[in-house]
């Protein structure tokens, strides 16, 4: 049923297999990328080539392919959007239901937390709190190094919780007053065992879309944070979607499209697919949604 | 309702000082203000920096220290930047300033167009135009405001003068290097392309709040009454669709100005627009304490502020609303 209503929705199906063909590219980069990160298409003059045969999408400023650099920096945009969304996920779930469940002082608190990070403007909350974090030094052996992919992670994962706990409270508010619930009670189940086994499988929808949007929204964060020097600096040359798009900003008034163009349609065509899938999701698990045309 | 606002101004006092007190210790953290100094200024003699520790309430002790500067603030006594050792509330005062101008013009912009290609998919749920504006406000929100920004340099500034001999739209600033004065017709040239950047966001997000609200309220009984008095649609859309339509948007729109300044300070940097964003983020950069509290200051309370405006725009505009 929610397979065939995820089916219909036409956009998510060709986003599952862009994305799909997209990861198929980053996992084979030793084949499907032509060049290593750090080398050079051919002997000088290579700079700024324009897409052609031995760079089919042009080389950036120091003459390295556009197209195996974009490669390998969708790589480590993937890992880190997926990694902080699952961790994110799971503190969210955590938090949320606890939240949700329990209600009271720890509710009102967590709320607040909550709207107070959401209310303010996401850059500067996030730059704020990556120094912070990183002026801490006994946090130093979880996070990393400040400018490492480790840290980053670590950093959406400290932030992404709090949309996913506020979706996962607002459905177990919902759940918990219905009768399957107040019966697992009657029986002498513990709460620990009804947020297990009835709230949080029962909110897998919203608790998988939660996930799309929070893979997107770190995938743009970490280009957020690159774009303005701030993303990881994975060092020996290696890059990230951000550190690509960065570049970009240098290329507009020299002229270089390509340099512009194709990592920016990238980050694009990412968001949207995963956006798109998320969308499908949602409609696909939520069952009092009616698909209108 | 008036002991509502009262109570609620009353409360955002002691929340203003709370969440300036994280800030803070959260500056104090994170960009260590006095290592900062010393960056900055390395010939500082003892007597200097124990007096820049003085005036910027760098006390060891995080509570002392706040409420030093706390003090300092208050009573308009604010220390000079550590680089240049330049007032701060000019430049202050021009930045904000210069981004209300913006966000003025991109909310403007993006609202009345936002709310009118929501209509306008709300009339024919399901037809061609529907999927048309959902498609397209989806596409607005996937794309983050400094890729929409690149482009559009590449694009109006770039490629337009390569093809047609002249740049359409200036890329950078709020005036052509060296102008002095004042010139409307070049300021609103120069905020064209950062417009229209911010105001794709807003477009998207509000066209489907305006889309679904709409679609809530034409379902309702209500609309069926009014229908079934024999008013004329265009009456009863406008009378009784889009008056309760609005009530949930306006709080949206109260409750997101953080969003729009978030992509305000990205757009401003894209096209070196001296506003909030450039102003934050180089002195973020240098650490420049402070010239940074007094702009989250500004943050949190207009923060706090859209925030009560919500609250109190939604109880106002819903009579079923009541206040205790």
């Amino acid at each position: 049923m929610a397979y065939d209503r995820f089916v219909s929705h036409r956009a998510a199906v060709v986003s599952v297999f862009i994305m799909a063909t997209l990861v198929i590219f980053v996992a084979l980069s030793p084949f499907t990328a032509r060049y290593g990160v750090n080398e050079s298409v051919q002997a000088p003059p290579n700079y700024f080539l324009s897409p052609r045969a031995n760079a089919w999408l042009g080389t950036d400023d120091i003459g390295r392919d556009l197209y195996s650099r974009l490669i390998y920096g969708v790589r480590v945009s993937l890992i880190i959007g997926i990694f902080s969304g699952l961790i994110s996920v799971a503190i969210g779930c955590l938090i949320g239901s606890v939240a949700g469940f329990r209600g009271g002082r720890f509710d009102d608190v967590v709320m607040r937390v909550t709207d107070l990070f959401l209310a303010f403007p996401f850059l500067v909350t996030l730059l704020v709190m990556r120094n912070m974090i990183g002026g801490i030094s006994w946090l130093k052996p979880i996070t990393g190094e400040l400018n490492s992919v480790r840290f980053i992670i670590v950093l959406f994962a400290i932030f992404g919780w709090m949309g996913v706990a506020r979706i996962v409270r607002g459905q177990v508010l919902a759940l918990k007053e219905r009768e399957f619930i107040e019966a697992a009670r009657a029986v002498g189940a513990s709460r620990w065992y009804i947020v297990r086994r009835h709230l949080l499988p029962n909110s897998i929808g919203p608790i998988m879309v939660a996930l799309t949007f929070s893979v997107v929204s770190a995938i743009i964060s970490e280009s957020t944070l690159a774009f303005f020097g701030y993303g990881p600096q994975a060092g020996d040359g290696a890059t990230s979607l951000g550190i690509l798009v960065g570049q970009a900003k240098g290329a507009v008034n020299t002229g270089f499209w390509h340099l512009a163009l194709f990592p920016c349609l990238t980050l694009v065509v990412i968001a949207l697919c995963i956006n798109f899938i998320g969308d499908a999701l949602r409609d696909a698990t939520d069952p009092r949604l009616q698909r209108d045309a | 309702m008036l002991r509502y606002v009262l109570r609620r101004l009353a409360w955002a006092i002691p929340t203003l000082i709370f969440v300036t007190f994280l800030v803070y210790i959260a500056l104090r953290i994170g960009t260590d203000p006095v290592a900062s100094y010393k960056r900055i200024n390395p010939r500082a003699t003892k007597a200097k920096i124990a007096q820049y520790i003085e005036v910027n309430g760098l006390d060891p002790n995080y509570v002392r220290g706040y409420f030093r500067w706390l003090g300092n603030f208050v009573t308009l006594d604010w220390p000079r930047s550590i680089k240049g050792s330049r007032e701060v509330w000019p430049q202050l005062k021009d930045a904000l300033a210069n981004t209300i101008r913006l966000g003025v013009a991109a909310s403007s912009v993006g609202i009345v167009i936002g709310l009118g290609l929501g209509v306008f998919a709300a009339l024919r749920p399901g037809g061609r135009r529907d999927v048309a504006v959902n498609t397209a406000a989806f596409v607005g929100i996937s794309i983050p405001p400094y890729v929409s920004a690149i482009l559009f340099q590449l694009l109006f500034a770039v490629y337009w003068s390569r093809w047609f001999g002249s740049t359409l739209f200036p890329t950078s600033g709020v005036y052509p290097p060296g102008q002095l004065g004042f010139d409307l017709g070049l300021m609103l040239k120069h905020m064209v392309l950062p417009t229209f950047v911010v105001a794709i966001q807003i477009i998207a997000v509000y066209s489907r709040y305006m889309r679904s609200s709409l679609l809530d309220v034409l379902n309702s009984e209500y609309m069926r009454t009014a229908r079934s008095k024999g008013i004329s649609e265009a009456r009863v859309l406008f009378r009784h669709g889009l008056r309760n339509a609005l009530i949930p948007v306006v709080t949206i729109a109260a409750l997101d100005v953080g969003a729009i300044v978030g992509g305000l300070i990205i757009t401003e940097n894209v096209f070196s627009y001296p506003g909030m964003g450039k102003y934050f983020l180089s002195a973020f950069g240098e650490g420049d304490f402070p010239l940074l509290m007094p702009w989250m200051v500004i943050i949190v309370a207009s923060t706090l502020f859209f925030n009560l405006l919500a609250d109190i725009s939604y109880a106002w505009l819903d009579p079923r609303i009541r206040l205790a």
